[in-house]
Parts: structure tokens; sequence; C-alpha cells
């Protein structure tokens, strides 16, 4: 029986602090020669696809403009299309808000995307409910947590009826005749739900994939559910293997209720990763890692978060705070919040003290560790292992520097991969991302009526 | 700068002909390909055109026919793709030309307007523009569902009763650019600093939010895109009448108009002039290019005659808002030389036929121009070296002057004033 294959996509280093500007290679987060190196290495190590985070308002700490990370991105869909064009085979998948973007609009744009890239367009469909980002939009406000999923599925059924609206083979244009389109080719989209109303003609031909690949990252069982009947990979949080069994398997569980088959939806957890010559020169270099990616100033701004007030006068390398955490403060806006700071500030402290941590070593200890770390023969077994024993189908792989995060997992982890047998030596020539993917093909017309049901 | 007139080609489906698909030259199933996108601006750009403008609208083409329509014969191209998209993958594949395309302010996100043009402003280097469009068509509003416009003909339009109408799709087209600037200007050119002492990566003091509000829209935050090359994109737009020239005059760099002879030359210039001064325009003047659709042979005979064989194609007499020349490329030459002797800055030319006559421009016309000392094809880096890219940014090649941030400009001129006294006492 064949080994099941691992799939990989690359992340584009983001706006957090596992992005090390700090470091002696670190390049331009804006300029474009970061994204022609970062997609033509992740395209020469075969990875699937590229995936783009979504910015829609700088973050902020203590009410301005958080300044210790990395902060600037480019606009998701205008630099995936600019990569599409230097590309050749790898799929590009950008993160785009269902909240703050219309149907119409996004519908044109990702299959504009498909077009020019043909077939490589991927969508990671994100909901945002708050007023911080809704106060740069014209529908701005507020969206009750139910009601954000309600609207991703209308979203995502809206864009699929505009995109089913256009026969694949539309377009004759026969010159002799003047006949452009075959006759009954395209139909007008007439939709009317809570959410939206959209009604008329899409202008832009059906594309190669028809439909790009949804992605879908949410993780309460209203996300999960929605991922059962909408997405084709999730981008999950649980790379950790027992965890991610766990995750796989409820979440797979969900697909035969929707009539999906298990193949039809690839789990693919975040990870991070160190390489290095021996176990223990990992080991250290993770150290180092963790060490640039949370300052004593992170450190510092990190525990306010949960705080929620100034503790700049605090020394990141003594004990947290013996203050309590002020309640109902929210210091840092554009991020996740914790809902309960009192109990987390219990459990941080229970920890500190148990095993002798200063309030930066405790803030590594929390969120500094990496995924993988080991030989580059060690990364690959245990890559292996999580899709063949299925935690997972393979990973989003997260650098730690940019553009050249992912190099050396490129040069040393591949090959392992590949010599293995799990994992692609080639691209199929004009492959589209579904393909690559190892997704079904979709069935015309069915999948948008079934999900409309789901929608409802 | 003075008298060296620019060049820009319009470009818009399988040619601005209804019929032009049918062409011998045309590939009207590639439209949806990066490759004749490609094709067609690289062609351009070897021919020292100035920037291309890509058209785009949310409607599709002969829509308004309903689907009694869709499969007729003698029908006209149909299906489109987004025009920042398209730009946005040509970006890369060029290294000179400037890249425009048409984004509506009427449906769009402001915000989502100016991050995406800054970003094909890193992509392409500095060589990005935008073709600002106001969407009033009912049809449009349908598919977005946000708000209704009444379904009116032009001559309703035009009624005075209906004149809030057009000073609202204005005005609120004004607030979009006017916020797409402020977006633009709100990272400092050093606003990024990576000081390893302190661990900040950026200077906040640098960065500043929109903090808009008017009547349509607001946006509070800063732009998440840090500033583009040119820092300000030149904003273009086309207009026919009073209130888009004057629109144009607050928030344009460049108008495209539609003189139909030299009267109306004339006559739109001194309009667009009194347009200036009655919205008060500051600093530079207003760049006016002319449009005109032409349709290029090797005589006035044939080109007539191929016009004449489209017309049948089509079924009727092709109808433009732009003056439609078929003609040859010594006579476009002299009447953009006199059009330019008028005050014209450039002209944007729609080819009736895509390829035939963009390639007509690139491989001739601009040649002529270069000659007869009214264009320079030779200006502009490759932007693709880095550190060139200042040479070669479309405002450079526009002649526009260097948009310098408005912080900093304030920054600046606060600390000298608070410099002088003291420079004075000692």
């Amino acid at each position: 029986m064949t080994k099941r294959q691992v799939h990989l996509a690359a992340h584009i280093p983001g706006v957090n602090n596992t992005t090390i500007w700090s470091a002696p290679d670190a390049g331009s987060q804006i300029d474009f020669e970061s994204f022609e190196h970062f997609s033509a290495n992740a395209e020469k190590g075969f990875f699937d696809y590229l995936f783009l985070a979504e910015g829609l308002r700088l973050r902020e700490h203590k009410g301005r403009i958080h300044d210790l990370d990395v902060v600037g991105r480019p606009n998701t869909l205008a630099v995936l299309t600019a990569i599409a064009a230097i590309t050749e085979h790898i799929g590009l998948v950008g993160t785009l808000s269902a909240t703050f973007n219309e149907p119409e609009e996004l519908a044109r744009q990702l299959a504009t995307l498909d077009h020019l890239s043909g077939g490589r367009a991927g969508w990671n469909v994100v909901t945002s409910s708050d007023e911080f980002h809704g106060a740069n939009f014209r529908r701005g406000g507020f969206l009750e947590h139910s009601q954000r999923y309600e609207r991703a599925a209308e979203f995502v059924t809206t864009a699929k009826e505009l995109w089913n609206g256009w026969a694949a083979d539309a377009i004759v244009a026969d010159k002799a005749t003047g006949r452009f389109l075959a006759p009954d080719s395209v139909h007008p989209t007439s939709h009317h739900g809570d959410h939206f109303d959209v009604e008329g003609f899409f202008d832009v031909p059906a594309s190669p994939q028809r439909h790009p690949v949804i992605v879908q990252a949410g993780d309460s069982s209203d996300g999960r559910d929605f991922a059962a009947a909408h997405a084709e990979v999730i981008f999950s949080r649980h790379g950790e293997f027992a965890e991610g069994q766990a995750f796989y398997a409820d979440v797979k569980g969900r697909l035969a209720d929707r009539g999906r088959s298990e193949d039809s939806l690839k789990i693919l957890p975040g990870a991070t990763f160190v390489i290095g010559d021996s176990d223990e020169d990992a080991r250290q270099t993770a150290r180092e890692t963790s060490l640039a990616q949370v300052s004593p100033q992170t450190a510092i701004a990190f525990v306010e978060q949960i705080w929620g007030r100034d503790l700049s006068a605090y020394d990141a390398d003594g004990p947290l705070p013996d203050i309590e955490p002020a309640t109902d403060v929210t210091l840092s806006r554009g991020r996740v919040r914790h809902e309960n700071p009192a109990a987390v500030a219990k459990a941080w402290r229970e920890r500190a003290e148990a095993d002798h941590l200063s309030i930066r070593e405790l803030v590594v200890a929390l969120s500094g560790r990496q995924s993988f770390i080991g030989t580059a023969s060690g990364i690959a077994a245990d890559i292996d292992r999580h899709v063949q024993e299925r935690a997972s189908d393979g990973f989003v792989i997260v650098g730690a520097t940019n553009p050249h995060g992912l190099d050396e997992f490129v040069e040393k982890v591949v090959p392992e991969l590949q010599e293995r047998g799990v994992y692609r030596t080639s691209y199929e020539p004009g492959a589209t991302l579904r393909e690559n993917l190892e997704l079904p093909p979709l069935v015309a017309g069915a999948t948008s009526l079934q999900q409309h049901e789901v929608a409802r | 700068m003075t008298g060296r007139i620019r060049i820009a080609l319009a470009l818009e489906g399988a040619g601005w002909h209804p019929a032009a698909w049918r062409d011998e030259d045309a590939r009207p199933g590639d439209l949806r390909t990066l490759g004749l996108w490609r094709d067609l601006v690289r062609t351009a750009e070897s021919g020292g055109v100035d920037f291309v403008t890509i058209e785009d609208s949310f409607l599709l083409q002969g829509a308004d026919r309903g689907t009694a329509g869709i499969g007729v014969e003698n029908d006209v191209v149909r299906g489109r793709l987004d025009a920042l998209l398209i730009a946005s993958a040509v970006a890369p594949l060029t290294s000179r030309i400037g890249l425009v395309p048409t984004v509506t302010t009427t449906h769009t996100e402001p915000f989502h307007v100016a991050t995406s043009l800054q970003t094909l402003d890193h992509t392409s280097r500095g060589r990005a523009g935008w073709r600002v469009q106001a969407s009033p068509r009912p049809a449009e509003a349908a598919l977005f569902g946000r708000r209704e416009f009444p379904d009116l003909s032009i001559e309703q339009f035009l009624d005075p009763a209906h004149a809030h109408l057009i000073r609202d799709l204005f005005d609120e087209a004004g607030d979009v650019i006017d916020v797409v600037r402020l977006l633009w200007d709100s990272w400092e050119e050093d606003a990024v600093i990576r000081d390893l002492p302190t661990g900040r990566y950026i200077d906040r003091e640098r960065i500043h939010n929109a903090e808009f509000e008017g009547r349509w829209f607001s946006v509070k935050g800063a732009s998440i895109v840090p500033r583009p090359p040119q820092g300000q994109l030149p904003v273009t737009l086309l207009a026919h009448r009073v209130e888009p020239y004057e629109l144009a005059a607050r928030g344009a760099d460049v108008v495209y108009v539609t003189p139909k002879d030299d009267a109306s030359a004339t006559s739109i210039l001194d309009e667009v002039r009194q347009a200036e001064a009655r919205v008060g325009r500051t600093g530079a003047r207003l760049e006016v290019y002319a449009d005109l659709l032409v349709l290029l042979e090797d005589s006035t005979r044939d080109a007539r005659a191929a016009l004449d064989r489209l017309d049948s194609l089509a079924g009727s007499p092709l109808v433009s808002d732009a003056v439609v020349l078929a003609t040859t490329v010594d006579l476009l030459v002299d009447r953009l030389r006199a059009w330019s002797d008028l005050g014209y800055a450039g002209f944007r030319l729609r080819p009736a036929r895509l390829p035939a006559d963009l390639v007509r421009i690139a491989e001739q016309l601009v040649p002529a121009l270069d000659r007869a000392g009214l264009h320079d094809s030779s200006f502009g880096g490759d932007t693709t070296e880095r550190g060139t890219a200042e040479r070669g940014t479309l405002r450079d090649r526009l002649g526009l002057e260097p948009a310098p941030n408005r912080y900093t400009s304030a920054r600046l001129s606060a600390e000298d004033a608070t410099i002088s006294p003291n420079e004075v006492l000692a």
C-alpha cells in the first residue's frame, strides 16, 4: 500500500513575535524582492501553497500602535497576484475576511487570481466581529459571535452562486458568426438571504478551478461545523501529536453527515521548526531562537495583555507582578482576547513558581516553543508519523525569519521527506491547487445547492 | 519637461470597437489569461508608451439585454478580470511602464482601495497609478445589495431635479480620494527603525491614524502597508462634464477629457481651468490628457475601410464618448502636436483593435513622436535594478513633482519654527 503523502504549505512570515526582525539576514517585510525569494524557495521545495495572512488594522497595545513586532504588510490579493506571475506551480492562499468584504467583489477578485495563476487560488475564510477592525470599514461595527459564521457561510454560498453563473465552456468566441458565448451558458445570480442581497450577472468567466480552494482556521464548534460544510483545508492549531489525532478524528467525523469523503478535507496544523546537526545542537538553537522572539520588552507586553495594566516598571528577568490583573480592561487590540485574565494569571503564577521562571522565561515557555526541534531526518520522520497516523495531512510551515526562514527546511528536510517516499519530487505540470492537494474534483452544481442547504 | 507629451494606452477587452474581437489578429479566447495581458503591456512598454490604463466594471458587458442576449450572434466581448489584479500580475513582468488600473469608489472599501494600490506600487517598484471611477448604475448596485441608485437615462441624470445625485456621487468619490491619500501618507518614510536596544521595530510617532469621518464612511486607523515608493500614486480620472472636472481639480493629478474637435479641445481646457479655480486647487495644475479612439492603417483609405468592416460586423457605426480617428500615424502625429500646442499634457489613446492598433502605436506612432521631439521614450531607468526606482517612478515619468509626506512636512516646518528664534538669538 502506498504511503499517505505529506502536504506542506509555506507561511509567509507575519506580524507577530514569531518573525525575528532583528536577525542578521532579516529582509524587508514589504519590498517585493522578499516575496520573490520566499516564493521561489517554496516552489523549489514543492510546497502545495504559499499562505499569507491579512491585515485590516495595525495592532495596538496600551492605546498605541504595537511597536515591538513586525508592523506592516501588503494587501493580500494584490501581492498574491503579483507572485502568481513569477511562479508556475505553487498555490496562492490568502486570508480574506468574510466580514469586511462583499461577496461580489471578493468573488471576482478570487476568480481573477484563479485565472491569472492558471488555477492556483485559495481562500482562507475568516470572520471578524470587533469594532476595532470594523472602524476601518463601511459596514463598521459589531457582529454577534454566532452571526459571524452565519455571515461567513452565507458569504461562501453567495460567492459559489456567482462562480457557478458561468458554464466552464461558455466562451466560444467564434469570429465568423460573432457568437461570443454559447447559448444558455451564463446565468444571473439571484441571492436573497439574511446577510446578502445579490442580483445580476457575474462578469468573470468560469476560472480553471471554478472555485478557489476553501481554507478555514476557526477552532470553536461553530468553526468546525463551518469547516465540515465548506472547507477543503483546515489550518489548525493542533500540531501536537495526540491533540492532533483527536482534532483530526473529530473534524473528519463530521464529514460523513455532509455526504463528504474523508479525503475531501485536508488538515494542516501550523508548525515551526529548528534544524540542528544533532538533537542537542537543535535544542541549543531553539533556545536562542525563543529568546530572539521574546525580547524583554516583548515579554512585558505579553504579560500586560493579561494584567490589563502598565507593567513597564517591572524587570523581565524578575518574577511575575505580585499585583492582581485589572478586570474588564483590554490593553491589546487586533489580536485574540483572553476571556478570563484572573484565571490565566493564577495559572501562570503557579507555573512560574514551580519551575522558577522569570517573566521572560515564562513567556518563552508559553509562547516560544518550536513544534519540531531536531535533525533534518528526525524532523522528517516526525512529520511523516503525524501524517501516517492521522494526526494531520501535513503542515503549514512557519519560518522564523523573512525571507530566508524556509531556506534550510527546503534544503535539508524536503530531501528527507522525499527519501521516505511521502513527498513529491516534481510538480505535475499544469496541476491546479486542488489537484496538488489531492482533493476530489468539485461536483458541478451539486456542491452549491448542497452547501446552500447547510448555510440555512 | 515642458513640451514633452505623454502617451497612455487605454486597455479594454479586445479593443474599443465592439467588433474588435473578430479582427484577424485578435485573441478573444485569451482575454482571461496572464499571457495576453503580459504581451500587450510588454509591447506597449518596449515601444515607449508611458503608461497603460485598464478599464473595469462590475457589470457584465451587454447584460442590460438580459438573459436573452446570451449566446447571440454578432455579440460583444463578455466577461473580464479585475483590473487592479491584472496590473498586479503584469507588474513583476515589466520594468518601466506605468500601470494604472480602474478602481471604483462607489461599492468598494476605501481601506482596501488604498492598500491594494499601495501594494501595486511596491510590486511595480513605483509605477502604479489609479484611475478613479464612480459607479452610479443600478445594476452594479444590485450586485452588492447595500445601496440603491435610481434607474435613470443620461438625459434624466442631466435634469436639474437629479443634480443632487451626481453631486453626491462625486462628493463621495472625492472623500474616497481624500482618505486614500491620507492612508498613503499614514506611514512616514522612516517609520521602520529596527532599533535593537529598545526592541522597537517601528517608531510609532511616524505612523498616523487616518481618523477620517465623512458623510458616507469613516476610516479610523493607519494603512497596514508601509509607505509606497512614490509616496502618493498619480490619481487620474475620466471626466465629461463640470462635476467630474471639479472632482479632478479637488483630488486628481491627471484628468482625461474627450474633445471632439479643435473648438471643444480649447473650450474643455478652459472649463477644466475654471473648475480648478472654483474648487480652490492649490499646488500643481491638473495635467489634462485628451482621450482619442484610434484605428491606424497605412493610408486613410485603408483605415476607413477597416473601420467600415468592423462597423458592418457590429451592425452599426461605432459610437464613442471620445473622438474616433481612423487615420494614419503621420496624421495622428499632426493632431497630437496641434492639441499639445493648445495645452494638452498628454493623450490617452484607446486602440480600436487589440493588439493591432496597440502594435502600431508602440512600433510606429511613439517612435514618430520621439523623432518629432514631442515625446521621450528613453525616459526612465530600468526599475528592476535596485536603487534606480526613483528615476523610473510613474510620477517622474509624468513630470509630477515628488509628493512629500504631509506629516513629515508638518513636523519639519514645526521644527524650523522652533529652531529659528534660537538661531536668531545665537
